[in-house]
């Protein structure tokens, strides 16, 4: 059986000037009342000053199984990294 | 956390791919990586870890019960919103683990329905009664001290979603087994009635809290497996151990007695040694014959019952909206 409202996705912001990270989800009946529900479930202590919320199944997610054929080509990129330079110490500002 | 939507079923192996595969996943663990939903794990990895995470939430849940009882007789209004605070965050507590157990690919709805039709175990400790309003301060004090005594290495958990939940719960839970322990400092220093009270309710808290911390080591099935895994990062006993070595001293600064005749401190080993625990008591009661396990699952179905009609308003109202959307899109 099972009767379960939709299930929603929740991010907050925990002080204006940091990002809507993700905390956890939700079921609700719509995305009002998720917003209502995370409210209650996710900021009992002042944890944020904002909300946002959206139905899980309208995400799309990389697959882990593919993780080495989507992130290894950058592993030897090392030259996008400033470390990648050598730089004689005598110079300044660099 | 991503719905089940999103966890599509294991492709078939062959058995050298399977063997491969258990060794990589065991690798990760050592290596203490984490594990995320949509990751490859073992078959028996993800239903102990729906098993344990399901069972730990219906704790949260059955939990609310013994103090949702002491709401509307709390001694000032100070301690009622304290207590409504309380059993709120058990509740949130509940929210989060049912979270974590279903990005393991299992239903909300399914979970809750083995709670109701009594087929899921919850912690054995919520089928005693709260007989006096010592009993707050007690289950306060020593259950969510116990509570915490075991979830603190849960948030090192192999599995993420589990470890972060349990990150949440912990920094919830220390201000419980504050005001546990400040309701006994108020009732011992009280009158001769108040800490007669106080001691009445740790002469009946102590053993089955004690309990909580689940069988012995020498006849507990999942422990080994568990610590290989990393779901698990101490025995019971070691776990029990501690939460007896922290607390008898807080009982002594209360000017109360340990209900254990037994009970002694071992200079050699820096431990207290305590009497023989009453295992048949803690089997009765998890098997379903404790002081209020029929009590504590009828309030549960009747308001599930009570709830029906908002749940279903709810869907149809949220019907409706989304249809009357629908038609302004189209009109």
């Amino acid at each position: 059986m099972n009767e379960d409202w939709m299930l929603y996705e929740v991010f907050i912001r925990a002080r204006s000037g940091l990002e809507h990270k993700h905390v956890g989800s939700l079921h609700a009946a719509d995305a009002r009342m998720a917003l209502e529900h995370a409210r209650d479930t996710y900021t009992r202590r002042q944890e944020g000053v904002s909300i946002w919320v959206v139905r899980s199944s309208e995400i799309l997610a990389s697959d882990p199984a593919e993780a080495d054929a989507l992130f290894e080509p950058a592993r030897d990129k090392v030259y996008r990294h400033p470390t990648f330079y050598a730089i004689p110490e005598e110079v300044k500002n660099l | 956390m991503y719905t089940q939507a999103l966890d599509a079923p294991q492709p078939p192996s062959a058995p050298t791919d399977e063997r491969e595969r258990l060794e990589r996943f065991q690798a990760r663990i050592d290596a203490d990586e984490k594990i995320e939903p949509k990751d490859w794990m073992p078959e028996a990895y993800r239903q102990t870890l729906i098993r344990q995470i399901a069972q730990h939430a219906h704790s949260e849940i059955v939990g609310m019960l013994p103090e949702g009882n002491w709401i509307t007789r709390a001694p000032s209004l100070r301690r009622k919103s304290v207590l409504i605070a309380k059993v709120q965050d058990e509740g949130g507590h509940g929210m989060y683990l049912y979270s974590a157990a279903e990005t393991l690919g299992v239903a909300r709805g399914e979970l809750v329905a083995q709670l109701l039709i009594g087929r899921a175990k919850y912690s054995s400790i919520f089928n005693y009664p709260t007989l006096t309003w010592a009993d707050i301060g007690t289950i306060g004090w020593l259950v969510d001290g116990a509570a915490i005594m075991n979830q603190i290495p849960l948030c090192r958990c192999s599995y993420g979603p589990y470890a972060r939940a349990m990150v949440r719960i912990c920094k919830e839970e220390s201000f419980h087994q504050r005001q546990g322990y400040e309701i006994m400092l108020t009732l011992a220093g009280g009158s001769a009635e108040q800490r007669a009270m106080a001691q009445d309710a740790l002469n009946r808290w102590w053993w089955p809290s004690l309990m909580m911390f689940g069988p012995s080591d020498t006849d507990s099935k999942h422990t080994a497996q568990s610590m290989r895994w990393k779901i698990k990062r101490f025995t019971n006993d070691e776990l029990r151990q501690r939460f007896i070595d922290a607390t008898v001293p807080q009982a002594e600064y209360l000017g109360l007695m340990v209900p254990d005749p037994e009970l002694r401190w071992d200079e050699t080993t820096g431990h207290y040694v305590h009497g023989p625990i009453d295992w048949s008591e803690f089997h009765a009661v998890l098997k379903g014959d404790g002081p209020c396990n029929r009590e504590r699952l009828a309030a549960r179905r009747a308001a599930h019952e009570a709830g029906r009609w908002v749940r279903e308003a709810a869907a149809a109202y949220a019907e409706k909206q989304a249809a009357s959307a629908r038609d302004a899109q189209a009109g």
